[in-house]
């Protein structure tokens, strides 16, 4: 038995507790936008946000987990793609197979906020997802048209506020 | 020949047709009928629903490339369609099968998604909105040279009345189909031609995209698979009672009698257990193989006196004997995996009366003609759901190994469907690698450094003797050639040299070979690429303007060049400590070139500062899926320069996965100014043609930074400092 919380909600699945996240993401939960892609955290095809940080699903057990944790997928990001890197993305259109995006999108959204203006420094640094389509150049233009357009909007809702 | 080798075969059509009969077949297939409901459609390429959303049928695969948005373009184009209201659906191989392959061929490589089929896809969607103006004609009882049509609605506009598309998709469906249908000019183009979005990036962006390995029926269990780890090597025997008691196992089996499968209600579990399986393998011959030996098998192949001939031109013995200078040097290109993101796998459900699959492939129809002799059942009992795929790169068209594997499984399961998954471990030790082959090169030069010969004696693998020996033309490959034909839209040759021999000395190893993005160009354009620029440095002459004077009759050529030599500055300063490197290749119908810029480090570093990248591809149908494609094609060669190699020890594939096997990550990526230069007058691919060029660009690069000449690719094994 394991107890996780996945968007906001608490799931309790059977399941032994070796089996890495990934999979009972994908094989108990039912959640398939994040992908399998080695197993060995290598690629970042796995890749969810737990508490903010960009965690490789694929190599740790539930065991390691508790519900007090809160874990992102690809499926919790934003309810109608409004997060500034799916809107990012479709403006440039970043995708080819798209395979490896839900992981490139969870590292880029804890991206731009531990750094709300990345350098291409910061980016290399922390967007090491692998993509064999090779849209590296428009994740990139992607990451900083994120953070552009978050701080235009962070602005946007203070002024709204005040 | 069987049908799965007439089926398969690249660029066939009669032995489809022959191996079918023109059977009509009537089975329900569930995703392509379920999307269009009851709409008859108005030809096979375009349905018209009466809300007025269009069915654009696409039998090409999207697989990043871009392909089910440009298709799309085109056939809306000539519909003058609402381009807002564009959707798209796959129809299956059964039903093309069933319709005498009305849809053509639904392969999805060698750079043809748009050139192989521009012209008929376009035609369907003129002779559409033909038949939806006749059937609006016919309402009004006007001339149809009254009507006009513009985003799915025709107007007749002496008496100002408008139809929409959907108001006569009805009766449009029940006329004849127009004889005559002329298409447009593409300088007339609105919707084609244009930098539009994707149809399909959204489902990308929040997971609900469904990639064949997400796909879920009710009652579906799921299957690992591990296969002999040497080629032609058999299960001995499997101890099998620790898995079969784990949680979820339901089967233990094994397959072709070199594979073990574990059968699970989750693929986890199935994993877990098939580890827990003690196979012992009869490794057969191949067991001694590895990279030295293969290695050694094609050095020999370099000197033999047997090669079959590709290009040959004047009387290379007398250049030679006659030459000022001698230039002579040996490439070698390792074996590479194609490292697809989402790893191979398919689902299938069996039962006498029917087989299914669904999968991702490059090539449906080589996928059902994979499943039908592994069902044991008749070609009109099979059928395939093509799925989204998470990456190709030829190797969902070079083997559909994972749709055999689904089936068999399945059949052991009647009625239950079961998905077999490939581990990454499985995948990449497993592939269709990208040949390895090596290249003599031997120049001449006369006293005024201009070249008077050249032999290329490539020794190695060829695709086709391990894929389908049958397509073999009287035991050669023709596709070993790839860039150096005399003439051709597959690749021709863009030099001037009089006493010209271009040879291959086959020699294959027991590793099956497969089609990887750019095929056979991308060490041929290495071999000759640098081997121009070792000419050029021979005779003191710059590798562009040495290009230049052999290229006077390669217009295309030299145009691309042109371009890249002028956009990236050649001949001007760069920043200190930074070098250019140039090349130029054609290949899938277009011409290609590049300059890179790079520095080398004192301690041996590379950094890639810029590439500029032109390709001539006749027409462009999405600008900025063009750039992206350019984009890509650097990944994923400069991925290939800097760390592709599989190697082999005891008959073995040694990398296993991504952190043996090392791919370009965002770090290493340059920035690639592309421009796309369509001349016009013929269609060229753009997937694939500029990884020709990112190789040899980069390569020449190094040379003029350090001096030194790498032929013995990747470069993670080399030292680049200063020589």
């Amino acid at each position: 038995m394991a107890r996780l919380n996945i968007n906001g909600k608490i799931h309790t699945i059977d399941v032994e507790p070796d089996t890495p996240l990934l999979w009972a993401i994908r094989e108990q939960i039912g959640l398939t936008g994040t992908k399998y892609g080695c197993g060995v955290a290598a690629c970042g095809a796995c890749t969810v946000n737990v508490d903010g940080v960009p965690t490789r699903s694929c190599s740790l057990p539930v065991s390691s987990f508790t519900e007090k944790q809160k874990i992102v997928t690809i499926e919790g990001l934003s309810k109608t793609v409004t997060h500034p890197i799916q809107q990012a993305w479709l403006e440039l259109d970043v995708p080819q197979c798209g395979y490896c995006q839900s992981g490139q999108i969870m590292a880029a959204a804890a991206l731009i906020t531990k750094h709300p203006e990345p350098t291409d420094a910061q980016i290399n640094e922390e967007m090491t997802n692998i993509c064999r389509c090779g849209t590296y150049n428009r994740i990139r233009a992607g990451v900083k048209l994120a953070a552009k357009n978050a701080k235009a909007g962070n602005k946007t809702n203070k002024a709204q506020r005040a | 020949m069987t049908i799965a080798q007439k089926l398969s075969r690249r660029g066939f059509l009669a032995g489809a047709t022959a191996a079918t009969g023109g059977l009509s077949i009537g089975f329900h297939i569930p995703t392509a009928e379920a999307a269009v409901g009851d709409t008859p459609e108005i030809n096979a390429w375009v349905v018209v629903k009466p809300d007025n959303t269009i069915v654009v049928r696409v039998a090409r695969i999207e697989m990043g490339q871009g392909t089910l948005t440009g298709l799309s373009q085109l056939v809306a184009e000539e519909l003058d369609a609402d381009w807002s209201k564009i959707t798209t659906e796959y129809p299956t191989p059964g039903q093309n099968v069933a319709r005498k392959r009305i849809w053509g061929d639904f392969q999805t490589a060698g750079s043809r998604g748009i050139r192989g089929s521009e012209d008929y896809v376009r035609k369907g969607g003129a002779a559409a909105r033909i038949m939806l103006m006749q059937a609006a004609a016919n309402q009004w009882k006007v001339p149809v040279s009254e009507l006009t049509t513009s985003k799915s609605v025709i107007t007749h506009k002496a008496s100002g009345r408008t139809l929409r598309y959907g108001q006569v998709a009805a009766a449009a469906a029940k006329l004849e189909a127009p004889k005559d249908v002329k298409i447009k000019d593409p300088k007339d183009w609105t919707i084609a031609g244009k930098p539009l979005p994707r149809l399909d990036t959204k489902a990308k962006l929040d997971g609900s995209q469904i990639y064949s390995i997400d796909f879920k029926m009710p009652g579906m269990l799921n299957a690992a698979i591990k296969e002999t780890p040497v080629p032609g090597g058999k299960v001995k025997s499997i101890d099998a009672a620790k898995a079969e008691k784990m949680r979820g196992v339901k089967k233990v089996l094994v397959i072709d009698g070199n594979a073990v499968v574990v059968v699970a209600d989750t693929w986890y579990r199935a994993k877990t257990a098939l580890d827990a399986v003690n196979i012992v393998w009869d490794e057969g011959a191949n067991a001694s193989v590895s990279t030295a030996s293969i290695k050694a098998m094609l050095t020999e192949g370099l000197e033999a006196k047997q090669a079959f001939v590709g290009n040959k031109k004047g009387d290379l013995e007398t250049a030679f004997a006659g030459a000022a200078k001698k230039v002579e040097a040996v490439y070698r290109y390792p074996y590479q995996s194609h490292m697809t993101m989402e790893p191979m796998n398919a689902t299938a459900q069996w039962t006498p009366e029917k087989c299914m699959v669904w999968t991702s492939t490059q090539n449906a129809e080589a996928a059902l003609a994979t499943a039908v002799p592994a069902s044991g059942l008749p070609i009109e009992k099979c059928d395939v759901i093509r799925m989204n795929l998470g990456g190709g790169f030829g190797r969902r068209s070079s083997s559909h190994d994972y749709v055999r594997h689904a089936v068999l499984v399945a059949k052991e399961m009647p009625g239950t469907p079961v998905k077999v998954i490939w581990s990454r471990e499985q995948d990449v030790t497993h592939g269709t690698y990208h040949p390895t082959t090596m290249c003599k090169l031997t120049g001449a030069l006369d006293d005024k450094g201009n070249v008077v010969g050249l032999h290329m004696r490539i020794s190695g693998q060829s695709i086709l003797a391990g894929l389908r020996p049958e397509a073999l033309v009287e035991g050669r490959d023709p596709g070993t050639f790839q860039g150096l034909n005399a003439q051709g839209p597959e690749g021709q040759f863009g030099y001037e040299i009089p006493n010209l021999l271009v040879d291959h000395a086959m020699r294959n190893p027991p590793f099956r070979p497969g089609f990887w993005r750019g095929v056979n160009n991308n060490q041929n354009a290495i071999y000759l690429e640098c081997f121009i620029d070792e000419m050029a440095h021979a005779a003191g002459q710059d590798p562009l303007e040495f290009r230049r004077k052999m290229m006077k009759n390669y217009p295309k050529h030299l145009a691309v060049l042109n371009t890249v030599a002028e956009k990236s500055g050649w001949g001007k300063p760069t920043a200190p400590g930074v070098f250019r490197g140039i090349s130029q290749h054609m290949g899938y119908g277009s011409y290609v070139a590049a300059v890179a810029e790079v520095s080398v480090s004192d301690k041996g570093a590379l950094k890639i500062h810029r590439i500029v990248a032109a390709t001539d591809p006749g027409h462009v149908v999405n600008p900025q899926q063009v750039a992206a494609q350019i984009e890509g094609s650097f990944a994923y060669g400069l991925s290939a320069l800097l760390y592709g190699e599989m190697t082999v020890k005891n008959g073995r594939m040694e990398q296993e996965n991504f952190d043996t096997y090392e791919v370009m990550k965002m770090a290493d990526m340059p920035p690639v100014e592309s421009y796309p230069v369509p001349s016009g007058g013929f269609w060229g691919g753009v997937g694939e043609p500029t990884i020709f060029v990112a190789a040899p660009a980069v390569l020449n690069a190094i040379f003029a930074a350090t001096g030194k000449r790498l032929r013995d690719v990747p470069l993670k094994n080399l030292d680049l400092r200063k020589a």
